[in-house]
């Protein structure tokens, strides 16, 4: 009974997997484009919150551009107006888009499958429209000129070195919340419901009330990718709050591979690689990114990383 | 003897959409005994099992649990009861190891599955237990398998340890033995009269061999009233029973 499952990694090759995170991480900045950098981060984080839904509890949120944009917003403002510490603003964020998710996620949860897509599409799209309708949004031009400000009063941030280290420092702990959270008890819990629903329910489970914990936790997240990424780029626009950006993060998610830990990441990376240095296209860029998409997911069904883990534990068995 | 009788329906009755599925159903199931729920198709035996676990709700009458009453419950407060089913379709929690899978229902009353933050391995002090429960079902060579890829009859045997597992007053069994070979069959059979011991179970089947041979009282139900109630012997001796099954009072 001491065979190792050949479906869980080791100890020490997590350790490793981790290592090499940092590492990497921490030396990007010498090779790529910071800002270009920190907006992959956050798009990274962003789309490991969404597949915390997608992946692990079987939730299609189609409007989880809500929660980013409220977050940038809210953030962006109290940086921008009142000139609080960088730390503050975007706990702030996050801590908006945590309540919004618990609101939302409250009646979402009622429904399942397309339905639960559609009441959090219609909910998002509220969230656009106050976005747009709100005076301290600034409507249609958005939050320009989000100062960074010093962190904790001491460090300054407009120095791109440092507000790149403060975002990959975030970036590692939102993605570790993530990681502990597949890998808990009530990770456990999830996955079963995402498995099997009815049988959940069979076994004592109150199902809506993870469902629901997990939707807060998922958005929470999401909010925090979204403050943060206000402050990096200076500023806030509605194409946070859009449904392109909800569909963007479905995108994402299914290129890189659902319910990998890493998928969602590197989904992350190719797409916003694919904007940054495709623009040249003009409005070409969707119908390319359109076609990778279609190509990618035809040709691996599991995502890169899904695909690629397949292909190891067959090697491995 | 009221409590004598550990579940009761007095007058279950179900609609959808004006169609009838039950209508008016009495049940009375006896503390420990083996309770079969016959019928030919669409007589309503499913549809009592949603209502008896409030998986629906009921358009009218009352659910009784230890002369208690269920009917306004949630399907997880029933099951934390002790009142828990199992389904027609194989019902296992395919991504997850068959060990996993029983830890799961072990898990709840630990009262840490909403500790997101709590590392996994905080659960393996359940792991004997649960190995223990595999091996009531001669499952523990494959613990480390996940249950996606056991075989039809192997995923029953894990359901039924993933049942056991909650210690349950009554377990509710749908068709335990649907689409198995011959010996299958007979290897459940036999683990459900083992697991019986010092509980109730209610068990829908179509198997009749495997009712005559199981089950101490037996209802036989038609298009959603009870047509007969009894042994065996009783109730396939019953010429409305006959009619029903045959079509004819042959």
């Amino acid at each position: 009974m001491t065979v190792p499952s050949p479906r869980r990694w080791s100890g020490q090759a997590i350790f490793m997997g981790w290592a090499t995170l940092v590492a990497v991480g921490l030396a990007a900045p010498f090779v790529v484009y910071p800002v270009f950098l920190m907006n992959v981060l956050c798009m990274a984080l962003f789309a490991s919150a969404f597949n915390l839904l997608l992946g692990y509890t079987g939730l299609l949120s189609f409007g989880h551009a809500a929660f980013l944009g409220s977050a940038g917003y809210v953030a962006g403002h109290a940086a921008k107006a009142w000139g609080v510490d960088p730390l503050l603003a975007i706990l702030a964020g996050t801590a908006v888009a945590t309540v919004l998710g618990f609101v939302i996620g409250s009646l979402a949860i009622r429904r399942s499958g397309i339905y639960f897509a559609m009441i959090t599409l219609g909910f998002a799209q509220m969230v656009y429209f106050l976005a747009v309708q709100l005076p301290f949004t600034g409507g249609e031009d958005g939050l320009q000129g989000i100062p960074r400000g010093r962190l904790l009063g001491l460090v300054r941030l407009e120095n791109s070195f440092a507000m790149y280290y403060l975002v990959f420092a975030i970036f590692l702990v939102g993605f570790a919340v993530i990681h502990r959270t597949i890998h808990s008890p009530f990770g456990h819990v999830l996955r079963s419901i995402k498995d099997n629903e009815p049988r959940a329910l069979s076994l004592g489970y109150d199902v809506d009330r993870y469902k629901l914990l997990a939707f807060v936790i998922s958005a929470g997240l999401a909010g925090l990718a979204g403050a943060t990424k206000a402050l990096a780029m200076q500023f806030e626009t509605l194409t946070d709050v859009h449904w392109h950006k909800s569909g963007e993060v479905v995108l994402m998610t299914l290129l890189g591979g659902m319910g990998t830990v890493l998928g969602p990441s590197v989904g992350a990376i190719i797409v916003v690689t694919m904007e940054n240095y495709l623009t040249g296209f003009g409005d070409w860029v969707t119908v390319i990114i359109g076609c990778v998409f279609v190509v990618g997911v035809l040709a691996f069904r599991r995502g890169f990383v899904g695909e690629a883990l397949n292909l190891a534990r067959r090697f491995r068995s | 003897m009221p409590d004598d009788l550990i579940l009761e329906t007095r007058d279950v009755a179900k609609e959808f959409l004006g169609f009838v599925a039950v209508a008016g159903v009495s049940l009375k199931v006896k503390r420990g005994s083996i309770h079969g729920l016959i019928g030919p198709n669409g007589a309503g035996k499913t549809t009592m099992f949603n209502l008896l676990t409030r998986f629906l709700p009921v358009t009218r009458g009352t659910i009784l649990h230890r002369g208690e009453d269920v009917t306004r419950l949630r399907p997880a407060q029933v099951a934390r009861r002790g009142v828990v089913r199992s389904f027609q379709i194989s019902a296992v929690f395919p991504s997850l190891t068959t060990l996993e899978n029983v830890r799961i229902a072990l898990q709840r009353p630990l009262g840490t599955s909403f500790r997101f933050w709590s590392p996994a391995s905080s659960l393996s002090v359940l792991d004997d237990r649960a190995r223990a429960l595999l091996g009531d079902v001669d499952l523990q060579d494959l613990a480390d398998v996940p249950a996606g890829e056991l075989p039809y009859g192997r995923k029953r045997a894990l359901e039924l340890a993933t049942t056991l597992a909650l210690e349950p007053e009554v377990l509710l069994l749908d068709e335990p033995t649907a689409g198995m070979g011959h010996e299958d069959v007979g290897r459940v059979a036999e683990l459900i009269r083992r697991v019986a011991r010092g509980r109730t179970v209610l068990m829908v089947e179509h198997n009749l061999s495997v009712v005559a041979d199981l089950c101490d009282t037996i209802t036989v139900l038609a298009r959603g009233s009870v047509l007969a109630e009894g042994t065996y012997a009783t109730v396939s001796a019953d010429p409305a029973v006959r009619e029903a099954y045959m079509g004819s009072a042959a």
